[in-house]
């Protein structure tokens, strides 16, 4: 497996404060990757860093060798906890919005055969994710469970190389959470996508994962504490996992939750 | 059961709503009734039959002057007054403070500017703008834009800057650009705001505009009521003040209903 993502020696400061330093790390395709941590510890800066939203302040980012533009683009999608679908948009104007951006630079509307093309591509990217009944739904009236799967689709319709969540399930009930955790499994073998999780759970982060990056502070002094920043300070590749064949993901996660817990949650 | 749990009925809240209408009028009529009692030629209470006969004259009988008839040249003076400056006010909103909303370097460039000119009270420029504009009609339209148009584009820009940052990036991780990102994220998320933004400042332009039809003008609602002022003329003057409260809450209700026909979905959380 090549590397895709390579974070080299970088450093996120702001100003006085420094967030992360010295993370360098490679992440490698098709590879799923959660990253844990205390609250303030640097996981969803490390996110944004990942995502282009932020710029590091030393360091370099490289995606596929080359040096990442500190700026979004649709080989990075994302889903965050909350607010990632467009309110004033359906479901399946939402999860077309990427396509009539890409495809129409002007108007951003596409029109004729060039819209039924998309509108069919984004109805089975609904069915896939299992909102085939909701397509001319607002996002107002759709459950939290359903909205994060309409960002996912909405995200998986730009043919992200890297997907980035944010503790997208974080917001949402334990039963709805399983379901979800099956279908971004499934998406992830389909679509051979690379996935970047932030979660708080770290059931999930060792069910889900192939990897699991701990973020924490290595130092702390007591009467600067902002002065050192958290880096990933375990990195536990979870070999019995393969990205390509995958047991039921239900049994994987309670399996895994057991055995792997119980060896490093002391440590963590 | 506690009084806050008590909740009119959709008819109940209807009728319980033109009570307190119907005791004004009611209290009127036995004001205006005491008052003609000792007074047969009170001019300070009319009775409605002396609105209707002095506003009769104004609805259908051309004035010997001009050939107009009264009233419904005043109205459509006014109408049209308030119409273009609103629109104006439409337009220059949705322009600027949706630049404004989406660029930061614009909102730092402008911010200040606009905040500037929308402290400045109104009335205070009105002086200024029959000198550079006389005393026609781009005066009084300017006064309402100056009034109005600074709040909504304030509104409109806060409103658009507000959008949850999740939003934006979700955006640009689709490819749009931030061209595409005005015109399909920010624009149809402006639009209710300004709507609603318009209906909130539909009182201050009718504040603005019967004030400079007050000041100069040759026809209005508002220049009839200044001009019958000088006679005690309370027949016309009450008539003219309830046909402007009844224009504007139709404006309200258009604007309200519009709303809700086209942007469906900015109604839907609130239900």
């Amino acid at each position: 497996m090549s590397h895709l993502l390579a974070f080299d020696n970088v450093w996120l400061e702001y100003g006085e404060k420094i967030v992360l330093e010295h993370v360098s790390l490679t992440i490698a395709e098709r590879s799923f990757v959660s990253i844990v941590g205390p609250s303030g510890a640097g996981k969803s800066s490390f996110l944004r860093l990942a995502l282009g939203q932020e710029a590091p302040t030393r360091g370099r980012i490289l995606l596929d060798g080359e040096v990442l533009t500190p700026e979004c683009s649709p080989d990075r999608g994302v889903v965050f906890q909350r607010y990632s679908v467009f309110p004033h948009l359906t479901a399946l104007r939402n999860v077309m919005f990427g396509r009539e951006c890409t495809g129409a630079r002007f108007t951003a509307r596409l029109f004729g055969a060039a819209r039924r093309a998309a509108a069919e591509e984004a109805e089975a990217m609904l069915v896939e994710v299992g909102l085939g009944d909701a397509l001319h739904v607002y996002p107002a009236q759709l459950s939290g469970g359903m909205q994060q799967r309409l960002a996912i689709a909405q995200a998986l319709m730009a043919r992200p190389r890297i997907l980035l969540l944010d503790e997208p399930f974080g917001a949402l009930d334990p039963g709805i959470r399983q379901d979800m955790h099956r279908l971004i499994l499934g998406l992830w073998r389909e679509h051979a996508l690379t996935v970047l999780m932030v979660t708080h759970d770290i059931t999930e982060a060792f069910g889900l994962g192939t990897r699991v990056l701990a973020f924490d502070k290595r130092r702390i002094d007591p009467h600067a504490p902002h002065r050192f920043g958290a880096t990933a300070v375990y990195d536990l590749p979870l070999s019995r996992k393969t990205p390509l064949n995958q047991p039921d993901p239900k049994q994987e996660v309670l399996r895994l939750t057991e055995s792997v817990i119980t060896n490093t949650e002391g440590s963590l | 059961m506690r009084w806050v749990n008590i909740r009119p009925s959709r008819r109940g809240g209807l009728l319980l709503g033109a009570l307190p209408l119907l005791a004004v009028s009611v209290v009127y009529l036995f004001a205006a009734a005491a008052r003609h009692a000792a007074n047969p030629s009170d001019k300070i209470l009319p009775t409605p039959s002396a609105m209707i006969a002095a506003m009769h004259g104004l609805l259908v009988d051309a004035d010997p002057l001009s050939g107009r008839l009264i009233f419904w040249a005043d109205t459509l003076a006014s109408l049209e007054r308030l119409g273009l400056a609103l629109g104006i006010c439409t337009l220059s909103a949705l322009l600027v403070g949706l630049v404004l909303g989406v660029l930061p370097a614009a909102r730092a460039t402008l911010g200040g500017l606009v905040t500037t000119i929308a402290v400045i009270p109104p009335i205070a420029l009105l002086p200024i703008l029959f000198i550079v504009f006389g005393l026609g009609e781009t005066a009084k339209v300017a006064l309402i834009v100056i009034g109005v148009a600074p709040f909504l584009i304030r509104d409109l820009a806060e409103h658009v800057a507000a959008l949850p940052q999740e939003q934006l990036v979700k955006a640009q991780t689709l490819g749009a650009s931030s061209w595409q990102l005005a015109l399909r994220v920010a624009l149809p998320q402006a639009l209710p705001r300004l709507i609603a933004g318009l209906r909130l400042s539909l009182g201050p332009a009718w504040v603005y505009l019967i004030s400079a039809e007050a000041i100069a003008s040759d026809v209005g609602l508002g220049y009839r009521i200044f001009l019958v002022r000088r006679y005690l003329s309370m027949d016309i003057i009450i008539p003219y003040v309830a046909w402007i409260s009844l224009l504007a809450i139709l404006m309200d209700v258009a604007l309200a209903q519009l709303s809700r026909r086209a942007f469906a979905w900015a109604h839907q959380a609130h239900r």
